[in-house]
Formats: C-alpha cells, structure tokens, sequence
C-alpha cells in the first residue's frame, strides 16, 4: 500500500526552529527550515543529520520550500543549503524571496555581531543560499521533476505567506505554514479549493484559542495604550518588523489622526522604513481595501510615525514605541524594556506569541522578577499586557480550513502539545478523519489509496455510454474491457482491439444440441411450426426464417433434418456461440 | 474540434474554439481602425472642424450633408466614433463557456460580449492585464463621454447609399455592426466576471479540459495560453515577444507537443527594429525641443509608453533636456504609472531584483520625485497652470479621433518647429493625420512594435514544433504593399492552415484515447497475465461511473441482497445496467493434452479423429463429438446441460479470456 511519511525535525508539538520532512511517492520534501529564538545551543536549529548520516542532502531532498519569511521558518536555510550544504532548488514567494535574507542577516548580526559567537554563517553564505531560491507565483503550478508538483496558496499571516501544496499523481500533501482565516487591516485571508489532499499539515498556535471580534481587541488595545499615553506613560510595543508592525502602524495612525493626539509614535529600527517600502511594491499581496485605494491613498505612507533614536527613551513625557524584535529576547525592544521596566506608569504590550525562554515568555507567564546578563535582577512594575494580535487562525479558523481543503488525514505541528490534543479530538470528532500530533523525530505514517490512471480507447468508452435503453448519463453501467499493461503504459482497450494489437486470432467456441422431436411433417413444415411458436413466445426477440430453412433467434441458430433412421423423427439443431 | 473566427484582424483577434464538450473564446479584441472614419472630437470648441462642409452626391442630393462632412479632401463621418466589434452572428455567444483573455490589448470588446450576448461563463486573465486593461476602458469611456455629441449618423450605413460614398468609407467592411462606446457600468460588470490567475496555473474546465496561461514577453502580464485534455493540446499564442524589455520573459518550453498552435498577434510593422526605432524617437524628440519647438507623442496609458520613459530617464541628462518638461496626460496617467510599480512578480528578471532591493522597478518613479516628469487627469485643472513650452506631451488617443491629443494636434499643428511621433503601430499614421491637413508640424513615424517578427517565428515553430499550425490569412501571404516579400510571410511544413472573419475551421486532429481511473480496489481483483514479453493483460469488468466529465471504473456491486424493507426501489437503482457481454477466447487447444484432461475427467472412451483441418474427439458413450479446429471449437451433444458445462469449463481451461 503506498504510503505518506511525515517526520517533524521541528515544530512537532512545539513552536520554533518549524521543518518537516515528507516522503510522498518517492519523493523527499521539506517543509520549512526554520531557527528556535528560545535556544541559543545547537538546538536552535533543527537537526539535519537526521535525514542522511553520511549521504549528501542533495541527493536525498527534492526540494525545499520556505512558507513565509518569519525566522522560526527560515532562519536555519543558509546553515542547511552552506553549511551542511544542500544544493537543491528552494521554493518561496516573492515577496519571501524578496524580504527573507534581510531578515537573515539582522539575525546573524545580532548572533555573531552582538553576542559574538563564531561558527554561525555569514552574510555570503546568505547571498549564496537565497541563490538556490526559485520564486513562485500564486496558484502557479510548478514542475519541480516530472512527477513532482507543488502550488501556492495565499495564507495571509504575513506579507507572502503561503500554504504549499505537494502532488505527486494523484496523491497530495498541503502544508499551511502559519496561516490567518481572518482578514486584517493589511492583508486578506488564507484561501484553499477543495483539493482534498491525503494529508493536511497545519498549523495550530492557537489550537484551543476562540478569539473574539478583531474590532473588539482593537478597541481594547486602543484604549489601554491611549490611558498609559494620557497619564503620560510610555508604551513599548515589543515587534517584529515585518507583519504585525505594519497592522499596527496603520491602526495607531487612523487612531491618532482622529482622536487627534499629540504624544509621539516611534519605530525602533532604519528597517521599518525600507519593511514599509516592501509593501508598497507588494501591495499586490494585501487585502483587497488597500490595493483599491493605493493609487489615491498609499496606507503603508505613515504620517505619524517617526524614526525612533536611542537617546529619545529617556525623553520625559509620553510616548509610544515600536521595537525589535517581537519576544523580547535581543536587540532594542530589550534595551528599552530594560529601562522602562521599572516605572509602574509605563507599559508594555505584548502582541504575539513569545516562545519559551525568551522575556517575553517569562514576563507574561507572570514573572515579575527577571535574571539579566550577569545575575543582575530586574524589577518588572510596568504593566504588561498581552494582546494576541499575532495572525494565526484561532481553532475555529483552523476548523473552517479543514472544512475547506476536505483533507483525508490531518496532522498539526507548530503549537504545544496539550493544546494540540484538544485540538486533535476535535477534528476526530467532527471531521471522522485520523488527526496525529507527532513530537519531533516522530514518524508519522499515513497509508494512501490512489487511484491507477489509465488510458481507456475512445473507441470502447463511446460504445459502452452509448449502451443501454435509456442513455442516463448517471445510472453506473457495467463494462467490459481488456487492461494491456505494456512497460509502464496502462490501456484500456476493447477485448477485440486487444486481441488485433497481440497480434492473436479469435478463437470460436461453438455449441450445437440436438432436440429429438416427434413429427411426421416435411422438414420445412416442423421448421415453419417451430418458426411460429418461438415467434409467438419470443415477442421481445429477433427471431427469422432465413431462405436456406434455418431459424435464428438472435444469434442462436436452429436448423431441422429428419432423423436418419425415423422419418417421423425430426432433429433440431441448436447451434450457439458461448456467451 | 471547430474553430469560429469572429475578428478579421490579425493583431486583435477573436475566436472561439469547440473543444471536447466546452465553448473556449480566445481573446475579445475590438477593431478601433474604424474611428479614423469619424471626425475627431474636440476637447474645446475647434471653428475649424466646426464649419466643415457637408458632403454632397455627384448627383447633387444633399440628404447626407448633416452625417458626412469634407474634411482636407476626404469625406468623414461626423458622429460619436463607433467600433467594429467582433462577430456576433456566427455562433450563439451566450453558449461560451470561458474566455480566456491573454493581453490587455486584447479584452477591448469584452463589454460588449459580456454584456449583450447572454453570456453566462468565466473570463480568465491576469492581474496586471485586469488592472492596465480597466486603465485602457476608463480613458476610452472617459475621452467620449466628456465631449458629448448629439448626433450619432446611421442613415451612411444604409447598404445602398454606402455604395456611393468615396472610399475608404465605401469599403469599411460590416458597417452595420459598428457600435458607439459602452459605459462605465458595463465596463464594471464585465471586469467582474473575470477570475484572475497566474502563470502556470492550471484551471480545471468542467473536468474535461484544462488551460495554463504562459509569460509572453509582450505587456505586463501578457499571456499565451495551452488549452489541453489528457491527449490533445492546442496552444495560442497571441502578441508574444522575444525581446527584452519590461515584461517577464517569453515562456516558450511549454509550448513543445502542440497537436495545433493557433498564432495570432504578430508585429504589424516586420520591417521595423523595434530598437532603432526607440533610437529615432529620442533624436527626433531632442532635436525638436533643441530648436524651440513641442513634442506631442499620441500612446496609450500603458505599455510602450513605459519603455520610452526609461529610455528618456537614461537619455534626458546627457542630451541637455533636463529642464524641457515631460507631461503624460491621461485620466488614468496616475494609475498607470502607479500600478507598473507594483506588479514585480510580472516583471523581468532585472526589475524584480530592483524591487528586492527595495527599490520601484521603473524609474519613472525618480523622474516624478525630480519633477521631471508631471502627469494630469486632463488639460484642463492644475495642467493649464503647470503648462510650460517648449514641452514633450504624452497623451492618448493613437488614433488622434479623441481624447487630448486632439486638442494638442489643432494647438501644435500650424507651427513646424513642433513635431508628432508616432510610437504606436495600431493605426496608419497618415489616415490618423487626414482630418488635420494641411499640416506645418513635422511629423515622425517610428512605430515599436516588439511582437513576434516572422523570422522570430519561423525560430520559435521550429523549436516548438506543432504538429499544425492556425493563422490569420494575412500571415501566409506577403503584405499587399510588399508582395515580392515572400519573407514576411509564415513559412512552416505542413502549410498554416490559415483563417478569415467569419469562417470556421476543423482542426485536423482525432482523439483516440481518455483518461479514466481505476479504483484502487478494483485495482487488486485484477488477475494480469503475461501473454507476450512484457506484455500483460487483465479482463476487466468493471462498473462506469462519470461525473463532471471524469470517468472511474469500480467493482461491480455484489448481488444484491433481498431488500429487508421498503427500500427496495432505491438498491435496484443502484444496481448498474447489465448488459450480456461476450468474452473473446483466443488460443488453440492442445489434442493430447486435451484427451487427457477429458480421461481424467472420466471419459474413457475418447477417440479421436484427424480431419483436414484439425481434429475430432468422441466421445461414444456420451453422444458428443468435439470439433477442434486451429482457431474453433465445436461442441455437439444432445440436450444434457450438466455434460455441456463440463466440456465447455474442460475447453475453456486452454484457452485466454479477453
């Protein structure tokens, strides 16, 4: 029985460092290749020599495809294609293509240049990796061999996410990567047809969550930082440059624009100008309301907000900052964190997930007293707020997909275990499809039932639709053919054109009874009586008196000759072909 | 396999193409040469166009005085411009199922058929041929409906009087089907049905067809498309380009193992270096700024237009015109220019790079921030404040019948230090200039037109091979004002089987086989059996089901059982239609092996007997005598059922099933 193997090397039953290998009929996928922000060892990427302990990993993989730009799906690539080295294609989106290096090299700075570990790649390695990387478009079928196909399908979550679909004849795999079900203020919403793939690998960060109305958590988040600003407190918005920045920037400047506030708005970092850069030329990729308006109205051109400096932290008076990065595990947002962490009036929101071990993580599981570098400890007074504003599909969304797509099995990765089992019971229950939750390095294994494509003569198909009483297209009908299976070529063909094309002549069975009756009649006579009663009884029969004395019935054939030894004794032959 | 050819015109086609049960239109392209038959329109009073004459019959009768006026030596109609639109009576339209759109050249009559022929289907095209396509609408509706005319003519139609009129209007071909602009609302409504998609991607027609749009090289989302079933594949190409200028490469691999290859959209002027042509264009525009004089570039929004300013942008600095102001006038010249920035994925290689970087893919992006560059919805507003000669003005219509470029021919027109370049090659420059003459201004024709040339084709159809190919009939013989050029011409083995308006073609090619699908456990029951070498087979009976055109074979349904209640009409609807099949035997028996399977099946009197052409086996005791023959066997018994079966069960051992 052909078979599906799916093997997490990361993100099995745990966020970060995502990569999953698939073994779909013969093929060898991975999905994803991403870096764990909550290690700093060698755990942070995933571990490679798990697919070939010797082999190279060219020759093992047949491809390799990034979902979206975010680090925990990318951040290990040039380690894998420079480092291990693979030299395989990589698939991505453009704008993935497009923003995923520059992404990369703000990690390796931080890594190497900040916190000066050696042995980590460099910013060629980067050059050289996004080299090997082939750019897809939306829905575009690409040929990666001859029987491998994969199509890309709009996942929302960030700017040129993508869910994958991997097809290889009529067996298939989709892979969402993180995915959003609702739109939001810059992009749309994931999108699948009903593909009905043998497995479905999705994403389930928020596998128990139900959120309420967006509109609901935007008023709420308003409120609360326009309170810190009104008391003339500081906020720290904790970010990553790319995604939930842009959703916010535009949420803060329609705000501030009509409640007509004074206080600043700050972006942390000289990469926000060039991120909002990025979606302007790929507007394209956003919800529908902004690419309508962008020639009058271009929403990612922020009026109120300004190029933060560090010296502007110690600023007295209120004011609202974006940094970097989103967990609060490195970089600016940390530093100002550290500064502002003390002052009960100030606050910080949280508007993502924050994956274990980075501050983040710890300061909203309630931790108020926080190890620096060094043994130092932090007092966190600021209030912190979380705010999940990260764009996964909560567990109705992620329901609303399988409703969609119409998978065969399910398996979810990319969340926490607990979670995910809810989650899984869930899915038994109201879709009847198995659901599996592997850890990482556990083989999933998932038996498939594909069709055999075959080749049927046009000859033979016309014939056996056209058979029958009532032509109704619906009603099956029974057909009979001769299946030639020639090297790998199937053909259906009519068991007439099969036997001309082997070169083989028909072979005729035929059958011939005798019926002995009593009649002392002339031949003719007892050929014309038994001519009318088998007329009289067989209405719904052909049934002929052909000139040389014989009857037909169909194609049975009865032919009569007086008996050679009894005159009065009359033999019927009964002559048929077998049927 | 059929093909309806609704367009006469080569570079604007429309046809529709039978294939397996669907009806495919390719492309709605909409003859605008019609328009250089009317007066141009004025944007502000013109006393000039105003006072013209009405034209009179050499018999003296006046009646067409108010539709016809004499225009510089030439009869014009003097009405709102009217289009040809493709043909309309040829097939019912409201049958067709998609149509698939592959540049936004291309798509100018879709209001028309979307919208008045009951049409009920799908339009497939890309994004950016969408948007720049609704750009193109937006200036035509636009520049007709802000100058208003009262009088639509139609009494010239009238096939009689039509006959007496001077050419060319005595021959403008199905007058009767000329149509005035469609509106906004219907420009809407049509845009609405199309579904966007990419390249590559494949779209599933009824289950039974399937079409891919490829990169053509020629226009920003341009597309040639492969319409194809399991065994059949037609390609279209129409308007595709082999030169690299804005769009994303021509994608030719995927065209290999057409069966046809319907080509359309070539280059209209094969005599012209699309490149030296762009050279001629920025000498003509520096000289005549240099000497004092305006430059006036009649072009559509989109396209063409894109390339010359970047060549400008290389070009301004160092042939001293940095300070001789660029305008681009057009309702739509902000959208245009807007929108070619943001379709990067549609771009060449270079200029997706740019954007990685990130940085507009066009730099007239810097010529705007420069202010080099200017754009304005229309001569009137902020233009008339910012106007400054001398100047270069881009601005539409190409056919200078309308929009603001005819203002600019009546202000520019009498000076000959100004200059017109014509740059688009869908109209003749000298039937555009008619109305205008006598003319002081210089005029300059160099028309780019970066489609396909023939020696690019007969390139690309030896690298594709098709097994046919399908052409307009202009492109198998040489241009009537060049006839000894037997070089630009299609030149391919077997000859192109070439098309008109209004005719329908077969096209020469047979199915033979479908795609049908085996259950997987259908697939198990099967007992294959090696008859020759690598040769196997398997009887199939099997039960057919098709749906949405896919067929699949499964298991035939066990007997049913007895219905145990009231459901019996629902398990006999289920049960298929049976009809008695007849297997085919083939092989031949062995005569001794033969005899002994029958003494071992307990008939001890066997004897056997040789004929001519084979042999005859007795059975004495059982009344039977078996024929057996090289290719038949003959059973003759008495009326003994049970016997019958055994011997035939005995026979059937040595021979194959089909």
């Amino acid at each position: 029985m052909p078979e599906i193997k799916v093997t997490p090397l990361g993100a099995g039953q745990d966020v970060g460092r995502s990569c999953i290998l698939v073994s779909i009929a013969g093929k060898n996928v991975m999905l994803d290749c991403g870096m764990h922000m909550g290690y700093n060892d060698d755990r942070r990427f995933p571990d490679f020599s798990y697919i070939t302990q010797n082999g190279r990993l060219t020759d093992f993989l047949d491809c390799v495809i990034i979902s979206h730009f975010h680090l925990d799906h990318c951040g290990a690539l040039p380690y894998f294609s420079e480092m291990v080295g693979y030299d395989g294609p990589i698939y991505m989106t453009h704008p993935t293509k497009a923003i995923c290096p520059i992404l990369l090299e703000d990690y390796r700075k931080i890594t190497v240049d900040k916190k000066g570990e050696t042995n980590f790649f460099t910013s060629q390695m980067i050059k050289d990796c996004m080299k090997k990387v082939v750019a897809v478009h939306l829905h575009q079928t690409v040929q990666v061999d001859e029987e491998l196909e994969i199509k890309a399908y709009y996942a929302g979550h960030v700017l040129g996410a993508a869910m994958f679909q991997i097809k290889v004849g009529c067996e298939s795999v989709v892979y969402t990567g993180d995915y959003n079900m609702t739109p939001d203020r810059h992009l749309g919403a994931a999108w699948i047809d009903k593909c009905r793939p043998d497995l479905l690998i999705s994403e389930s960060t928020y596998a128990t969550t139900i959120r309420d109305s967006k509109r609901c958590r935007e008023r709420d988040f308003l409120k609360k930082v326009h309170e810190t600003v009104e008391r003339g407190g500081k906020v720290l918005i904790p970010v990553f440059a790319l995604g939930r920045a842009q959703e916010l920037c535009i949420l803060f400047g329609t705000f501030w624009e009509r409640m007509n506030l004074k206080a600043p708005i700050y972006f942390s970092t000289g990469l926000t100008e060039k991120a909002n850069h990025y979606y302007k030329l790929f507007i394209t990729w956003t919800n529908q309301k902004i690419r309508k308006t962008f020639v009058q109205r271009n929403m990612f051109e922020f009026k109120h907000i300004k190029a933060f400096d560090r010296a502007f932290a110690d600023n007295p008076g209120p004011m609202v900052v974006f940094a970097t990065p989103g967990m609060l595990h490195a970089g600016q947002s940390l530093q100002i964190f550290r500064k502002w962490a003390g002052n009960e009036k100030n606050m910080v929101i949280m508007p993502g997930y924050c994956v274990q071990g980075t501050v983040g993580h710890k300061i909203l599981s309630g931790q108020r007293k926080l190890e620096m570098e060094g043994r130092q400890i932090l007092e966190v007074k600021m209030q912190v707020e979380y705010m999940s504003f990260s764009a996964h599909a909560d567990a109705k969304g992620i329901m609303q997909l399988i409703r969609q797509a119409e998978p065969r099995n399910v398996l979810l990765v990319h969340g926490e275990a607990k979670k995910m089992e809810f989650l899984k019971q869930k899915i038994e229950q109201e879709f009847h499809v198995s659901c599996f939750m592997p850890a990482n390095g556990e083989t999933t294994t998932i038996l498939t039932n594909p069709c055999i494509p075959v080749d049927i003569s046009l000859g033979l198909l016309k014939r056996e639709t056209a058979i029958g009483p009532l032509p109704d297209a619906k009603k099956p009908k029974l057909m009979h053919g001769t299946l030639l299976m020639k090297d790998n070529s199937f053909r259906l063909v009519s068991p007439e054109q099969a036997l001309k094309e082997l070169g083989l002549a028909e072979h005729q069975l035929r059958f011939t009874c005798r019926v002995h009756i009593q009649d002392p009649r002339k031949e003719h006579e007892t050929v014309l009586r038994v001519y009318n009663h088998l007329k009289g009884i067989l209405k719904d029969y052909s049934v002929q008196h052909l000139p040389d004395g014989s009857i037909t019935v169909e194609s049975i054939l009865i032919q009569a000759t007086a008996h050679s030894e009894d005159q009065g004794t009359k033999v019927l032959l009964v002559s048929w072909t077998y049927q | 396999f059929f093909q309806y050819c609704l367009s006469g015109h080569p570079t604007l086609p429309c046809n529709v193409l039978k294939f397996k049960s669907t009806t495919i239109m390719l492309d709605c392209g909409l003859d605008m040469t019609s328009t250089l038959n009317f007066l141009p329109l004025p944007l502000v009073q013109s006393p000039r166009l105003s006072k013209l004459p009405g034209w009179v019959l050499k018999d003296g009768s006046t009646f067409l005085d108010k539709e016809l006026k004499e225009c510089s030596g030439h009869v014009f109609v003097d009405s709102v411009p009217e289009f040809c639109l493709p043909e309309t009576e040829l097939l019912d339209l409201s049958t067709v199922d998609v149509i698939l759109i592959s540049n936004y050249h291309c798509m100018m009559a879709l209001p028309y058929i979307t919208e008045y022929t009951g049409f009920t289907g799908t339009v497939y095209a890309t994004e950016p041929t969408v948007q720049i396509g609704r750009l193109l609408m937006e200036e035509l509706v636009n520049s007709i409906e802000r100058v208003p005319k009262a009088q639509s003519a139609s009494l010239w139609k009238n096939k009689e009087v039509q006959r007496l009129l001077p050419a060319p209007l005595k021959d403008a071909v199905e007058v009767s089907m000329w149509r005035k602009c469609y509106t906004m609302p219907e420009v809407n409504a049509a845009l609405s049905k199309i579904q966007l998609v990419g390249y590559s991607q494949k779209i599933e027609l009824f289950g039974a067809v399937q079409v891919t749009p490829l990169s053509s090289g020629y226009a920003l989302g341009s597309s040639n498309w492969i319409i194809q079933s399991h065994y059949e594949k037609v390609s279209y190409v129409s308007g595709s380009s082999l030169l690299t200028t804005h769009p994303q490469p021509m994608d030719q691999a995927s065209l290999k193992n057409s069966d046809v290859l319907i080509l359309t959209g070539l280059t209209q002027i094969p005599t012209a270096n699309p490149d030296g042509m762009v050279g001629e264009f920025c000498s003509n525009l520096a000289m005549t700024v240099r000497n004092g004089g305006n430059v006036l570039v009649p072009c559509y929004p989109s396209g063409v237009i894109y390339d010359l300013l970047e060549c400008l942008y290389q070009y301004i600095d160092s042939a001293g015109l940095s300070n001789v102001p660029f305008y681009f006038i057009s309702p739509v010249a902000n959208s245009s220019l807007e929108f070619s920035q943001i379709f990067a994925e549609w771009l060449c290689h270079n200029k997706q790079t740019k954007v990685y970087l990130p940085e507009p893919p066009f730099p007239h992006a810097e010529l705007i921030q420069t202010n080099k560059l200017k754009h304005y919805p229309s001569i009137h507003g902020d233009f008339s404040n910012d106007f400054k000669q001398p100047c270069v003005v881009f601005t539409g219509h190409p056919s200078l019948r309308f929009g603001d470029v005819v203002h600019f021919m009546e202000l520019w027109g009498k000076s000959s230090l100004n200059t017109v370049i014509f740059t688009e090659p869908d109209f003749s420059y000298l039937d555009a200039l008619a109305p205008y003459q006598p003319l002081a201004m210089k005029c300059v024709y160099c028309p780019i037109d970066t489609r396909l040339n023939f020696i690019q084709v007969s390139k690309l159809l030896k690298e594709v091979q098709p097994l046919h190919v399908v052409c307009p009939e202009q492109y198998t013989q040489p241009p009537p004002t060049q006839s000894h050029r037997t070089d630009l011409m299609i030149d391919c083995q077997p000859p192109a089987m070439s098309y008109r308006r209004a005719e329908v073609l077969t096209l020469p090619y047979k199915r033979r086989y479908e795609k049908i699908e085996i259950m997987p456990d259908l697939a198990d029951s099967l007992v294959p059996l090696e008859i020759k070498p690598g040769i196997s087979l398997a009887t199939v009976s099997a039960v057919l089901h098709t749906k949405d055109n896919k067929h699949v074979l499964q298991l035939p349904p066990k007997p049913p059982q007895p219905p145990a209640s009231k459901k019996r009409k629902r398990v006999s609807d289920d049960v298929p239609e049976c009809k008695s099949l007849k297997p085919l035997l083939s092989g031949s028996i062995p005569m001794d092996q033969f005899v002994q399977t029958l003494e071992k099946h307990g008939f001890s009197d066997v004897k056997v007997e040789d004929t001519a052409k084979g042999h005859i086996v007795l059975l004495q005791e059982a009344e039977t005598l078996i024929q057996l023959e090289e290719d038949s066997t003959h059973i003759i018994c008495d009326n003994d059922e049970p016997l019958r079966v055994k011997l035939r069960d005995l026979v059937l051992k040595f021979l194959q099933k089909f």
